[in-house]
């Protein structure tokens, strides 16, 4: 008997009947440089918060203000630590092993990480998974807070796509942020915080 | 004979409250495309579309191919691919996974495809637990309905449909306020996030040369769906497949302003693979189901074909005149809309639903709209070439053409016609019409008449 695969791939080319094959049509992405300016001003407009820093203190005083006293879970991310952020009060970091990151998740009521990259045209956070950046840290607790580089800002999507050609050779997730988890579902009414955190925080260093 | 189709119809058109429910949202939805599209807000819109359309035609032509270095590079990645014929096949094996890893409770996210081959019914059939994590999915699984709207599922309800719903069904006080509506829904689905066995997704796109699935969304249940449980299922239909990454450059930039206005949604998942070694979380085992279902139905003929470029943006919904007064529930199959009159009856065959391609005016503003420029009017016209005429319209149609070729005959009538005119006006079907509205009298002299006095003038 002809397994499923062979049958929905010999009725595929039987119809499609081609004679040769083509190459794809190119695309022609237009990479731009991004402003750390223009990024926060597009984070901003779809709601998040906004902060430029000059020295590690004025991160760390940014957090502070930010966690009004809620805990926090930090990424393994190495810039968090050079920060001083992961050394700050009511912060839990370092972990390795995800059940115990899921539980500290659970409960944290904030996560801080960093982003791989940035894109300045639409105010979006590129998160790629690796050992340094889990998945749920920006995903669980109901605020999220991220250290930029400013180094890290491009233009947008064609200039990540220019930079990162095949992101799956890097990791098994690369997740774009662009603003708070929102719902309209019901009465298209906009409502924050739905799934993902409803709070987000982008300090560009 | 009166359908459940046209008994639905006739259901919506006759509940106002609904109509304004349907026309008000369906119109905030035009507004916020039109913004995004606008010249001034996204200059390389015509540009992208044309590129979009390329793209498809591309892959669509090339779809064996593709399918292929899509599957080598999900099992490159440590994930399999199954390849699915039907709706059996595919809950067979969710069922026969489930089975093996003594798993009941499913979290699942938004996917047409999904509610196409009735996924949920299949599997709750069966003893296990599916939940719909999409906000609006979840509300109308509650209420045991389909999607209204391929973007806005819940689109036909209010806070109050809802404050009932979750009254009823789950037990808590009746509470209108759309925002406590939200927080209830986001505790109740944290907790099946938590325990789940397995998540289910649907996919935006899948790409060829880097074996992924992405997934677009603005509430996170996606993004939980495929990362908090240990296996992800993705099911998609074949014709999702893009050849390579860099063509998100394009299909991103045009799903989310076509849908909901947004440059791009909240998040974008671009997923290859179960977890890898040394990323902390993620799900452990990676699926990817292939859907046939109809679809390759649609290969061989050169024009319907681009029916499966559509990439589900539910603009064409919004636009739709038809859509606008009949609603979602009027179609009978999963998708609704003017890409649901030409998707069901070819994946369906069009003996299931012979009259779907004619729920529409022809007037082209779905083409209009379109990211991928799919020509909608066209593809309703050759179905409606296919669909097979009744008996008795069928003779209509020959005495007419016997009397268009036959001038004397035709001089006849039209003269007898313009006596009797009159009777017309009695029929039951132009009376009814005739109810509403006046119908001028015919003149005088027909036009053969004054032309026959020109020509003796002259």
């Amino acid at each position: 008997m002809e397994t499923a695969r062979e049958e929905i791939l010999s009725k595929i080319r039987t119809g499609l009947n081609r004679k040769q094959d083509e190459p794809a049509p190119a695309v022609r992405l237009k990479p731009y440089a991004g402003t750390p300016e223009l990024f926060l001003k597009r984070v901003h407009a779809v709601g998040g918060k906004i902060s430029r820093a000059q020295r590690p203190i004025d991160v760390r005083s940014y957090i502070a203000d930010a966690l009004q006293g809620r805990s926090a879970v930090a990424s393994n991310a190495p810039l968090l630590h050079e920060l001083g952020i992961t050394a700050m009060e009511g912060v839990k970091c370092g972990f390795r092993n995800y059940t115990e990151l899921r539980e500290a998740c659970s409960k944290a009521g904030v996560g801080i990480t960093c982003a791989d990259y940035a894109l300045a045209d639409t105010g979006t956070l590129v998160m790629l998974s690796s050992r340094e950046e889990a998945r749920i840290v920006s995903l669980l607790p109901p605020a999220h807070i991220a250290v930029v580089a400013k180094n890290r800002i491009l233009g947008g999507l064609d200039e990540l796509l220019t930079k990162v050609p095949k992101p799956g050779d890097l990791t098994s997730s690369m997740v774009l942020i662009t603003g708070p988890s929102r719902t309209g579902d019901i009465e298209q009414i906009l409502v924050r915080g739905v799934h993902g955190p409803g709070e987000i925080h982008v300090i560009v260093l | 004979m009166i359908d459940a189709f046209e008994k639905k119809i006739g259901e919506t058109l006759a509940d106002p409250a609904l109509q304004l429910k349907i026309y008000t949202n369906t119109a905030t939805l035009v507004d916020k495309r039109k913004t995004a599209v606008s010249e001034e807000a996204f200059p390389e819109y015509q540009e992208l579309r044309t590129k979009a359309n390329a793209l498809k035609r591309h892959a669509i032509e090339h779809l064996d191919l593709y399918l292929e270095q899509f599957e080598a590079n999900v099992i490159a990645h440590g994930g399999k691919v199954i390849w699915c014929r039907d709706a059996t096949e595919v809950s067979d094996f969710v069922l026969n996974l489930a089975k093996e890893r003594q798993a009941k409770l499913i979290v699942k996210s938004k996917s047409m495809t999904t509610e196409e081959i009735d996924l949920n019914e299949r599997l709750e059939h069966h003893g296990l637990e599916p939940v719909e994590t999409d906000l609006g999915e979840y509300i109308i699984q509650l209420r045991h309905e389909r999607p209204y709207h391929i973007v806005a599922p819940a689109l036909h309800l209010t806070r109050h449909d809802v404050a009932d719903v979750f009254t009823e069904k789950l037990g808590i006080p009746h509470d209108t306020v759309i925002e406590n509506q939200t927080m209830t829904a986001r505790g109740l689905l944290r907790e099946k996030f938590l325990a789940a066995d397995i998540g289910i997704s649907g996919a935006n796109f899948l790409v060829a040369d880097s074996g992924a699935v992405v997934l677009v969304e603005n509430e996170g249940n996606a993004r939980l769906t495929t990362t908090a449980p240990k296996i992800h299922i993705a099911v998609a239909g074949i014709e999702k497949i893009i050849p390579r990454a860099q063509d998100l450059g394009v299909f991103l930039k045009l799903l989310g302003r076509s849908a909901t206005g947004q440059p791009l949604t909240v998040y974008t998942s671009f997923l290859s693979g179960p977890k890898r070694t040394g990323e902390i979380d993620g799900p452990e085992e990676f699926y990817l189901v292939l859907l046939d279902n109809g679809r390759t139905k649609l290969i061989a003929d050169e024009a319907k074909r681009q029916s499966l470029y559509c990439i589900r943006c539910g603009a064409c919904l919004n636009i739709c005149p038809v859509y606008r007064k009949i609603g979602g529930h009027s179609f009978p199959w999963a998708y609704s809309g003017p890409i649901g009159a030409i998707i069901s009856p070819q994946f369906l065959g069009i003996d299931h639903t012979p009259k779907l391609p004619f729920a529409s005016s022809l007037c082209g503003a779905c083409a209009d709209v379109c990211p991928v420029k799919i020509d909608i009017p066209q593809v309703l016209l050759d179905l409606r070439a296919e669909v097979s005429k009744s008996p008795l319209e069928h003779r209509a149609f020959r005495i007419f053409a016997w009397m268009m070729t036959h001038p004397a005959i035709y001089r006849l009538s039209a003269k007898i016609g313009l006596k009797l005119f009159f009777l017309a006006k009695l029929a039951p079907p132009a009376k009814a019409w005739l109810s509403q509205r006046d119908l001028p009298n015919p003149p005088e002299k027909s036009f053969t008449d004054l032309w026959k006095l020109r020509a003796k003038k002259s």
